[in-house]
C-alpha cells in the first residue's frame, strides 16, 4: 500500500482518500433529497386542509433545545477528530459518546415533539402540510437515528483498535456526516420554525 | 442502401401527405385555434424538414465519398482537431433557429391562450366541462342546462370551457377545434375555442385516467346559432331537473349514455375555483368561516349574475341570429 | 388476504406466464445441481467485485429485461393491430404499457449503460477497478433485486397500472387500489438506490483513478459521458427518491402529499416526476453518445473531430435537462410566461445536440469508413434520431403541443429519439466491446443481417405513430372502433413490430452461434480501436493491466501502435485486489424481501427484514478485509499465458 505520510491518517492511503472523496459526492445528493424535501414542503406548507397549522402547533421551547443540542454536538464531533489527530484515544471517546449522547436527547426532545403533535390530532394523515412537515423532519431524524447506531458501532471500534487508517477514516466520515446533519437542522429551525412561528 | 431508400420514400411520403392532410384531424382545423396550432406545426415542420435535408445530405456525402473500399490502400487518415469556423458555423445557424422557433412559439403560446383574435368583443358562452371516471359532464350556467358525453354550442361565437375533474387527472381535448389542456381535481383550466363551421367534431379526454380511458370520448357539436337556440329552447322544456341524488349516481357510474337536464350540478357542487379551489379548502378556522360565509355570498351573487347574463346572452344570440339571416 | 388476492387469477397468459417461470426456475435450479456450477456460480459470479463480471451480469440482466419488456410491446402492438380486438382487455393493456415503460426504461436501458459503463470505464482509464468495487457489487444487487420485485408483480398481486408516470391521483389507493402501483414505488426505489450509488462510485472512479498522465481534456469520449452522467444520476436520483417514498406514504400510510383533499397536490408528483424523469432520459442518451463517438472514431480511422466541443455540448445539455422539466404538462395551464420559458429552454438543447450530430459526421469527412455491425448501428442512429430530434422541437413549442400532448406523435417521438439513441447504442457498444470480454467477435455476418431487421422494422413500427397522433389517436387506448380511421396505420406499425422482434431474436441467436463457432481473436484488438481498453488482453485479466499505463493524449493506444510512446513502463509489482464478498448479494435478496413485505403491509416480517438490512450494515463496517496481493510470479505467469495464446 503506498502511503503519504505527510498526511493525516484520515487521508493517508489512496483507498482512505477515495472513500472520503466518495462520501462528498454522497453528501451531495443527501443535498438534493433533502432540498426535495424541503422545496416539497414550501409547496405544502399552508395547505393546511381541514388541520392545524404551523403557527398553531409549533412550540418554540423544544425547538430551541434541539437546536442547542445539535450544535453542541457538532462541536463535540469536531473535538473528537481534534483529538484524533493527536492520538488521543481516550479524549476521542469521550467527546464521542457525548455527541451521541447529545444525538440521542435531541432525538428524545422530536419524538416527544411528535407525540404532542399527534394528540393535538396533528398527524401524518391530517393535512399535506402536516404530511410534508413530518417527512421532512423524520428524514432528518432518521438520518440522526443512523448515525447513532453508526456511532456506535465506531466507538466500539476505535476502542478496540485505537485509531488505524481504517477507524480514523470511518471517523473523519462520520464527522462530516454529522456536521452536514446540523447544517440540515439549521435549515429547518429556519425555514420550518421560525417561518411558522412568524 | 437500402436504409436510405426507405427513410427518403417515408420522408416523401410523409410530404404527400401533408400536402393533403383532410384525414390528419390535427391538420384539418376548423376554428381559429386549430388553425394557429395547424399553422405551426406546418411551419416547424418546413424548418425541420430543411434541417433534415441538410443533415442527410451531409451524411450520404460523408458515406459514399469516405467509405475504405474506395479509399487508396495507402491512404491514410489525418488528424483533424476541429475547425473553429464550422463549429461555429453549426452553432449560429440552430441558435438563429431556435430564435426564431422562439418567436413563433411564444406569440402564437399566447394568441391560443386569449379569446381569438377577431371575437374578443363578444361575449363568451361559459361551459363547465367536468370528468368523473370515463364521462363529461357540461354544464351551462348561463342557460341552466347540464349535458353529459356531449356539447353543443354556436358557431361563431367564441366559447369559454372551465375545465375541472372529479378524480383523476384528464386532458380535454377537441383537436379540430384546438388544443388540448388538464382537467385537474383542485383548479379550473380555461380554454377558449371558436368553431368556424358547423359540424360535428370528436371530442375526448387524452390524459390517460385508468381503465374505461378509451371510450371517454364525447360530441362536440357546433351548430348554426339558430338551431343552438332551438336546441336550448327544447332542453328548457323537455329536458328533468339534475337533482343532487341523480347526480351523485350520475359520478359514481362508469360509463353514461347521452343525458339532457334543465339545470346544473353548479349549484350544489362548485366548480374548484375561486374558494372552492383545492389550496383554499380549509386554512385556519377564521379563514374557514370567512370562506363558507363567501361562498354562500357568491352563490347567491351568481344566480343574479346568470339571470342577468342569460338574458343579455338571448339578446346577443337574437342579435346574432340576425346577422346570419342576413 | 386471499389466495385469489394474492396470486393474479382469471388470465389465461398469466397462467402460462406462471407455469413457465416456476418451469425455468426448476430447469435452472436442476441444470446448476446437475452440472455442479452451484459452487462456480457463487464464487465466480454472485460474490464477485469484479467490475467486468458485474458488468456482464449487468448486460444478462438487461437482455432479460429486454425479453419481457419486448412481450409487453409485442402484446400491445397485437391488441392494436385491428380496431375492436379482444387480445386484452383494459385493465391488462394498462398493466402491460406500464411495466413496459417502467421496465424498458428504468431495467433494461439503464443497466444495459451500467453495464457497459462497469465494464469499459476502469479499462479505457487504465484502472485496476472501480473506486469502491464492494459498493459497485451492492448497487448491481440492489438494482437486480428490484427488477426482480417489479418483475414478480405480474403473479403475485398484480401490476401497476397508472402508466410509467403514475400519475397522481390516479396512482393513489383510491384510483388504484391493487398493490400494484406499492411495487412501483418500493422495487423502483431499491433499484434507484443501487443506481445512486454507481452515480458516486463512477464519479469517484473517473476523477481519481486515471492512468498517469490522462488529464481531463485527455479522456475517451465515453468516459467523459459516463462521468457528466454520473453528475446527472447525483443530483437527478434523489429527487426521484423522495417522489417514490412520498407516493409510498400516500399509499402505505394514508399521507395527503398528492390526494384530492386536505391539501394535497396531484401536480406535485408531475413536477417531481419530470424533475428527475427528464435528467433520466439524458442519463440514458448521454453515454449512447459516447459510444457512438468511440466507434465512429474508431471505423473512421480517424480522432474525433472536436473533441472540446463534444465535451462542452454534453455538460451545456446535462445543465439544460434540468431546466426543462415542464414541458412534459405545457397543458396544465401555467400560463405562456412559463410555457414559453420552458419552450425555449428545451428547443434549445437541439443546439448543443446538432453540435455533436455535425462533429460526428466531420468525424467521417475523410476517413477510411468501415461498415462493421457496431459502425452500422451507429450510421443508422445518426439519420433516425435526427428525426427524433427534430420532432422533439417540433413538441417544445408550446402552442403545437397542445396538439400532440398526449397522442401517438409522442410515442412516436420518444420511441424515435430513445431507441436509436439508446437502444441501437448498446447494440452497437455490445457489438463492440463484445471481443474485449470474451475473447471473440459476434459473426459480422449473422449481425449485419439482424441490424437490417431491426432498422427497417423500427422505421415501418413506429413512423406511422407520428401520423396516428396527428389524426387525434391517443396514447394508452387499448381499443379504438373502426370509424376513427386508425386501423390500417396500427395494422401496419404491429407488422414492424413483429420485425423488430425477428430482428432481436436474429441478435439472440448470433450471440449464442458466435458462442459455439466464432473463431478466437488472439490479438486484443481485433479492431484496431484507438483507446486503452484495447491494449490489454482479451479476455482481460481480473487485474486488467500488468502494468499501470502512461498516457500522453488522446487515443493512447493508436499513438503506442504508430510508434509514438510507451503505454507501459516499469517494472511488474505485486497487484493489490479487493476480496470477493457474499454479502451484497445477501444484503439483496434481504431488500427484495423488505420490499415484498412492505407492498403487502405485512409489516412485521418487514421490520425484520429492514433490522437485516441494519445488520448487514454492520457487519461490513465491523469486517477487517484488506483485500489480496497477487504475487509477481502469478502475474508473469498469468501474462506468458495470454501472451502464450497468441502465438
Amino acid at each position: 500500500m503506498k502511503l503519504d505520510h505527510t498526511l493525516p491518517l484520515e487521508y493517508r492511503s489512496e483507498e482512505n482518500s477515495n472513500r472520503i472523496f466518495g462520501f462528498w459526492l454522497f453528501l451531495g445528493a443527501e443535498i438534493v433529497l433533502f432540498s426535495t424535501l424541503f422545496a416539497v414542503y414550501l409547496t405544502l406548507w399552508n395547505r393546511t386542509g381541514n388541520g392545524p397549522s404551523g403557527h398553531e402547533i409549533f412550540e418554540i421551547g423544544p425547538v430551541l433545545i434541539e437546536t442547542f443540542v445539535l450544535l453542541t454536538s457538532s462541536f463535540t464531533i469536531g473535538l473528537v477528530i481534534n483529538s484524533m489527530r493527536q492520538g488521543l484515544k481516550k479524549p476521542a471517546l469521550v467527546f464521542f459518546f457525548i455527541t451521541l449522547l447529545l444525538g440521542a436527547v435531541f432525538l428524545g426532545v422530536e419524538i416527544t415533539e411528535f407525540v404532542t403533535y399527534v394528540n393535538e390530532g396533528a398527524t401524518l394523515q391530517t393535512s399535506a402540510f402536516l404530511s410534508s412537515l413530518f417527512v421532512l423532519l423524520g428524514t432528518h431524524g432518521a438520518h440522526v437515528t443512523m448515525g447513532l447506531l453508526w456511532g456506535i458501532g465506531l466507538m466500539i471500534q476505535i476502542g478496540r483498535e485505537g485509531f488505524t487508517l481504517e477507524t480514523a477514516n470511518k471517523s473523519f466520515i462520520f464527522s462530516l456526516y454529522w456536521h452536514f446533519l446540523d447544517v440540515v437542522w439549521i435549515f429547518i429551525f429556519s425555514f420550518v420554525y421560525l417561518k411558522g412561528l412568524m | 442502401m437500402k436504409r436510405k431508400g426507405l427513410l427518403l420514400a417515408v420522408f416523401s411520403a410523409f410530404l404527400v401527405l401533408l400536402t393533403g392532410c383532410n384525414n390528419l384531424a390535427v391538420l384539418n382545423p376548423k376554428g381559429p385555434v386549430a388553425k394557429t396550432q395547424s399553422n405551426v406545426i406546418i411551419f416547424s415542420i418546413l424548418v425541420m424538414a430543411l434541417v433534415l435535408l441538410v443533415v442527410y445530405i451531409l451524411y450520404i456525402f460523408m458515406l459514399t465519398k469516405y467509405r475504405a473500399s474506395k479509399a487508396a490502400p495507402d491512404y491514410e487518415p489525418p488528424h483533424e482537431e476541429g475547425n473553429k469556423w464550422l463549429e461555429i458555423t453549426w452553432i449560429a445557424i440552430p441558435v438563429i433557429i431556435v430564435a426564431i422557433l422562439s418567436v413563433v412559439t411564444v406569440r402564437s403560446t399566447s394568441a391560443v391562450e386569449k379569446v381569438p383574435e377577431g371575437y374578443e368583443d363578444q361575449k363568451p358562452l361559459v361551459i363547465y366541462a367536468a370528468s368523473s371516471n370515463w364521462k363529461w359532464h357540461f354544464s351551462y350556467p348561463e342557460e341552466g342546462i347540464e349535458t353529459v358525453n356531449y356539447v353543443n354550442f354556436p358557431t361563431d361565437r367564441p366559447v369559454e370551457f372551465r375545465l375541472y375533474a372529479y378524480g383523476p387527472i384528464t386532458s380535454f381535448w377537441i383537436p379540430q377545434l384546438g388544443g388540448q389542456k388538464y382537467a385537474m381535481s383542485d383548479m379550473v383550466n380555461e380554454l377558449n375555442l371558436v368553431a368556424e363551421h358547423a359540424g360535428s367534431y370528436m371530442g375526448k379526454n387524452s390524459n390517460f385516467s385508468g381503465e374505461g380511458f378509451a371510450h371517454m370520448e364525447f360530441e362536440a357539436l357546433a351548430m348554426t346559432p339558430k338551431e343552438y337556440d332551438e336546441w336550448l329552447e327544447e332542453v328548457k322544456t323537455t329536458a328533468p331537473e339534475l337533482t343532487e341524488q341523480e347526480f351523485d349516481s350520475l359520478l359514481k357510474e362508469s360509463h353514461v349514455g347521452r343525458k339532457t337536464y334543465a339545470s346544473t350540478h353548479l349549484a350544489f357542487s362548485p366548480a374548484p375555483e375561486g374558494e372552492n379551489a383545492g389550496h383554499n379548502h380549509g386554512g385556519s378556522e377564521d379563514m374557514d368561516m370567512n370562506s363558507e360565509s363567501g361562498e354562500m355570498d357568491h352563490s347567491e351573487m351568481d344566480h343574479s349574475d346568470m339571470d342577468m347574463e342569460q338574458t343579455e346572452t338571448d339578446n346577443a344570440g337574437a342579435a346574432d341570429h340576425s346577422s346570419h339571416g342576413n | 388476504m386471499k389466495w385469489d388476492e394474492f396470486f393474479v387469477t382469471g388470465e389465461p397468459m398469466i397462467y402460462g406466464a406462471m407455469v413457465s417461470i416456476v418451469v425455468a426456475s426448476l430447469a435452472i435450479l436442476i441444470g446448476l445441481t446437475y452440472f455442479k456450477k452451484w459452487g462456480y456460480l457463487w464464487r465466480e459470479w454472485l460474490t464477485t467485485v469484479d467490475h467486468k463480471r458485474i458488468g456482464i451480469m449487468y448486460i444478462i440482466a438487461a437482455l432479460l429485461m429486454l425479453f419481457r419488456g419486448g412481450v409487453d410491446a409485442l402484446l400491445m402492438r397485437g391488441q392494436l393491430a385491428m380496431p375492436d380486438n379482444g387480445l386484452l382487455d383494459g385493465q391488462h393493456y394498462n398493466e402491460i404499457f406500464t411495466t413496459h415503460g417502467v421496465i424498458m426504461i428504468l431495467f433494461m436501458a439503464m443497466p444495459f449503460i451500467i453495464g457497459l459503463m462497469n465494464v469499459v470505464v476502469p479499462l479505457q482509464i487504465g484502472a485496476r477497478d472501480v473506486a469502491f468495487p464492494r459498493l459497485n457489487a451492492v448497487s448491481f444487487w440492489l438494482f437486480f433485486a428490484g427488477a426482480m420485485l417489479f418483475n414478480i408483480s405480474f403473479v403475485i398481486g398484480g401490476s401497476p397500472d397508472a402508466g410509467w408516470t403514475a400519475y397522481f391521483p390516479l396512482a393513489s389507493l383510491e384510483f388504484s387500489p391493487t398493490v400494484g402501483n406499492n411495487y412501483y414505488s418500493i422495487a423502483i426505489q431499491i433499484a434507484g438506490i443501487g443506481t445512486l450509488m454507481t452515480g458516486v462510485n463512477f464519479i469517484a472512479t473517473i476523477l481519481k483513478m486515471r492512468a498517469k498522465g490522462m488529464t481531463l481534456m485527455k479522456m475517451p469520449m465515453f468516459t467523459w459521458s459516463v462521468l457528466i452522467t454520473c453528475v446527472i444520476i447525483l443530483f437527478a436520483f434523489p429527487v426521484l427518491t423522495v417522489a417514490l417514498a412520498l407516493m409510498m406514504f400516500d399509499r402505505l400510510f394514508g399521507s395527503q402529499f398528492f390526494t384530492m383533499a386536505n391539501g394535497g397536490m396531484d401536480m406535485l408528483w408531475a413536477n417531481l416526476f419530470w424533475v428527475w424523469g427528464h435528467p433520466e432520459v439524458y442519463i440514458v442518451i448521454l453515454p449512447a453518445f459516447g459510444i457512438y463517438s468511440e466507434i465512429i472514431a474508431t471505423f473512421s480511422r480517424k480522432n474525433l473531430y472536436g473533441y472540446k466541443s463534444m465535451v462542452w455540448s454534453m455538460v451545456v445539455i446535462s445543465l439544460l435537462s434540468f431546466l426543462v422539466w415542464a414541458h412534459h404538462f405545457y397543458t396544465m395551464g401555467h400560463g405562456v410566461m412559463v410555457n414559453g420559458v420552458f419552450s425555449i429552454t428545451t428547443m434549445a438543447i437541439a443546439i448543443p445536440t446538432g453540435v455533436k450530430i455535425f462533429n460526428w459526421l466531420f468525424t467521417m469527412r475523410k476517413g477510411r469508413i468501415e461498415f462493421t455491425t457496431p459502425m452500422l448501428y451507429s450510421l443508422a442512429f445518426i439519420p433516425i434520431f435526427t428525426i427524433g430530434g427534430v420532432t422533439g422541437v417540433m413538441l417544445a413549442m408550446a402552442s403545437a403541443d397542445y396538439q400532440y400532448h398526449n397522442t401517438m406523435f409522442l410515442v412516436a417521438h420518444f420511441h424515435y429519439v430513445l431507441i436509436p439513441g439508446t437502444v441501437f447504442a448498446v447494440i452497437a457498444g455490445f457489438y463492440y466491446w463484445f471481443p474485449k470480454l470474451f475473447g471473440f467477435r459476434l459473426n459480422e455476418r449473422q449481425g449485419k443481417r439482424a441490424f437490417w431487421w431491426i432498422i427497417i422494422s423500427f422505421n415501418v413500427t413506429f413512423f406511422p405513430l407520428f401520423f396516428l397522433g396527428l389524426k387525434g389517436m391517443t396514447r394508452r387506448m387499448y381499443t379504438y372502433s373502426e370509424s376513427t380511421g386508425y386501423g390500417p396505420l396500427n395494422l401496419l406499425a404491429s407488422i414492424g413490430s413483429v420485425g423488430l422482434a425477428i430482428g432481436f431474436i436474429l441478435l439472440v441467436y448470433n450471440i449464442y452461434w458466435s458462442f459455439r463457432y466464432a473463431p478466437r481473436d488472439t490479438t486484443g484488438d481485433p479492431w484496431n480501436a484507438r483507446t486503452l481498453e484495447w491494449s490489454t488482453h482479451s479476455p482481460i485479466p481480473e487485474y486488467n493491466f500488468a502494468i499501470e499505463p502512461t498516457v500522453t493524449g488522446l487515443d493512447p493506444f493508436w499513438e503506442a501502435k504508430k510508434g509514438g510512446h510507451q503505454l507501459y513502463k516499469g517494472e511488474i509489482e505485486e497487484i493489490h485486489m479487493p476480496n470477493n464478498s457474499g454479502q451484497p448479494f445477501i444484503l439483496g435478496i434481504i431488500f427484495f424481501f423488505f420490499g415484498f413485505f412492505m407492498v403487502f403491509s405485512w409489516w412485521v416480517p418487514a421490520i425484520i427484514a429492514g433490522i437485516g438490512v441494519v445488520v448487514m450494515l454492520a457487519v461490513r463496517s465491523f469486517e477487517r478485509d484488506h483485500g489480496r496481493h497477487i504475487p509477481v510470479k502469478e502475474i508473469l505467469e498469468t501474462e506468458s499465458r495470454l501472451r502464450g495464446e497468441q502465438a
